[in-house]
């Protein structure tokens, strides 16, 4: 921002004060009614019957169940999904194979799918019309209308979410601080642990913040496989669903109340992450090659 | 090649196809094995079939209104957060990822509650004559909030990286601020935009849980492609719903090898520039 400050420069492009105010004043109306509006509703509706709905929706037993499904699913596949972003990341950005790319646009793919056709990919793999449905049955596994099934549908959807922000990151780091470790002696966890991770653990931890936010709000993938069983199979998001089906909104939005502030503390996480640094290596594409992030100034 | 003196590449590498094969590959080749199993006849019958073409028109049709609305205001947003210092850009910044933190269902309840016809924006929308919650413009309106972040977060750090002494050329040969912005900055911002056109338009055709509390759900008006899979697999019919879900799986790599080119192209501009 050297520029902000000299008076001698001529104003930059659109900053004449009364476009600059229109653009402002426009911008923040409309923020405020497609942003923040849906999340202020929440709370209104949610107290709208009073306190004490709002209190007994979240003592019912089904809420309760459904709060305890989630945060086990959550519990699950993040630290799952995580060990494999640090996996892929480690993989793919200190080795050359043939396939790197590739690979790396396989791990975006569920970013670019419906949650609806994740779902529905899952029924063909461990529905009884499925590849491994009969054998399941035999050996009564259940995996769908499970919660094997809630979590690797929520595996699915979030499977990109930590590597792509380790890959960039540890592909602009380089290789040569870990293989100086290595020839100094270091074994390969070592130099994980004590080289790799304290280089990448803000970026680490923002994945995983966005990671689970996303496993937690998982509707989707999760509606098509959990089966929707009340008090068994329902998640928080599905949850909201049925009360809200049953004409229960105040219930719904208390539910509905619970994943905002989830919401909003994912985002005061996020800003604090990214004051740490975390979020800013971007390459424009996983697949594209990469480009150092610091460009080499002349 | 350089000998890598590294450890951890079977172990890291088998731990990465394992878990892509059975998370990401297999699932997704059951689909489309399930699919290309009904025959060309079948398959062409279910997908061609009046109820699907007028999901597909309505889940295009609301995602092109709701990529065109977020590509001006998602400019605009992303231009006044790098370009203007006021009291709350922080918070502005911050909020603007909102939609990606918030779960879909929450979404949903919430912009339904706020456009039904007894609802904050709904009761004077209607005093216009305007109906959004179970119209397609509600769709709309669901797929512009979750879809609005990518176009800013994708043109933001072009807008913050654009050099000043560019248009500070253009100043002084004496061009307008509308000229230069359509004759330097625009050109410039192009390859972004475009990327994150593609990302929100692609969010916009897969986006379910916002959508189906909004959208009414008629069949033929306002029922979206994802809620039709969704509708079919209810009614145990796997094969339909197996042969619609892989029209929207189709779409969906299209979309991503359209983004990948886009950005490819991005990185290329920016890399000369």
């Amino acid at each position: 921002m050297s520029n902000a400050s000299s008076a001698r420069k001529p104003p930059r492009v659109g900053d004449q004060p009364l476009f600059r105010r229109l653009l402002i004043g426009i911008v923040l109306v409309v923020g405020a009614l497609l942003i923040l509006a849906p999340l202020i509703v929440i709370g209104v509706e949610a107290f709208s019957e009073g306190w004490r709905v709002y209190a007994s929706t979240l003592a019912d037993p089904d809420t309760r169940h459904a709060i305890f499904l989630t945060v086990v699913t959550a519990l699950i596949a993040v630290p799952i999904n995580t060990v494999f972003g640090i996996a892929a990341a480690w993989a793919i950005t200190k080795f050359d194979f043939p396939g790197r790319r590739f690979l790396l646009v396989v791990i975006e793919i569920p970013f670019s799918i419906s949650p609806i056709v994740a779902g529905v990919a899952y029924l063909f793999v461990y529905g009884l019309q499925g590849f491994f449905g009969p054998l399941l049955e035999v050996y009564d596994i259940k995996i769908l209308f499970a919660l094997p099934g809630i979590i690797l549908a929520s595996m699915f959807v979030t499977a990109p979410f930590v590597a792509r922000e380790l890959i960039p990151l540890m592909q602009a780091q380089g290789r040569d601080l870990e293989e100086s470790a290595t020839s100094l002696g270091a074994s390969g966890w070592r130099t994980f642990f004590s080289v790799t991770l304290p280089n990448i653990k803000w970026a680490l931890l923002y994945g995983v913040v966005l990671c689970n936010a996303r496993v937690m709000g998982e509707f989707g993938a999760v509606s098509v496989v959990s089966g929707n069983i009340r008090g068994q199979t329902n998640t928080l998001p599905l949850h909201i669903e049925l009360l809200y089906h049953d004409y229960q909104a105040a219930g719904a939005f208390a539910s509905a109340s619970i994943l905002a502030v989830i919401a909003v503390f994912t985002i005061i996480a996020k800003v604090a992450l990214e004051r740490q640094g975390a979020g800013r290596v971007r390459r424009p594409a996983l697949s594209t090659p990469a480009v150092p992030a610091v460009e080499p100034k002349p | 090649m350089r000998r890598n003196v590294l450890p951890g590449l079977s172990l890291s590498l088998g731990v990465t196809l394992f878990y892509v094969g059975l998370i990401v590959v297999l699932p997704l080749a059951a689909l489309i094995i399930k699919a290309a199993s009904l025959g060309p006849v079948d398959y062409w019958s279910i997908i061609s079939s009046s109820r699907a073409v007028a999901s597909y028109r309505v889940t295009v049709l609301s995602a092109l209104g709701a990529t065109a609305f977020n590509l001006v205001f998602g400019l605009a947003l992303a231009w006044v957060l790098t370009r203007y210092r006021f009291p709350g850009w922080r918070l502005i910044d911050a909020m603007v990822d909102l939609p990606f933190a918030l779960p879909t269902a929450v979404a949903g309840i919430s912009l339904t509650a706020l456009f039904a016809n007894n609802g904050w924006f709904g009761s004077v929308l209607s005093e216009f004559g305007i109906k959004v919650a179970y119209t397609p413009l509600g769709i709309m309106v669901a797929m512009c909030f979750t879809s609005l972040p990518f176009i800013v977060r994708t043109v933001q750090p072009v807008l913050e990286d654009l050099d000043p002494a560019l248009e500070e050329a253009a100043q002084s040969l004496g061009g307008s601020d509308w000229t230069i912005f359509r004759k330097v900055i625009f050109p410039l911002l192009t390859p972004a935009l475009l990327a994150g056109l593609s990302l929100s338009f692609a969010r916009s055709l897969g986006e379910f849980g916002a959508i189906i509390f909004i959208a009414g759900n008629q069949p033929m008006s306002t029922e979206i492609t994802a809620l039709l899979v969704f509708i079919r697999l209810e009614e145990y019919d796997y094969q339909a719903a197996a042969a619609i879900a892989s029209v929207l799986l189709i779409t969906a790599f299209v979309m991503l090898a359209v983004t990948n080119l886009l950005q490819a192209r991005a990185l290329r501009y920016t890399a000369r520039s």
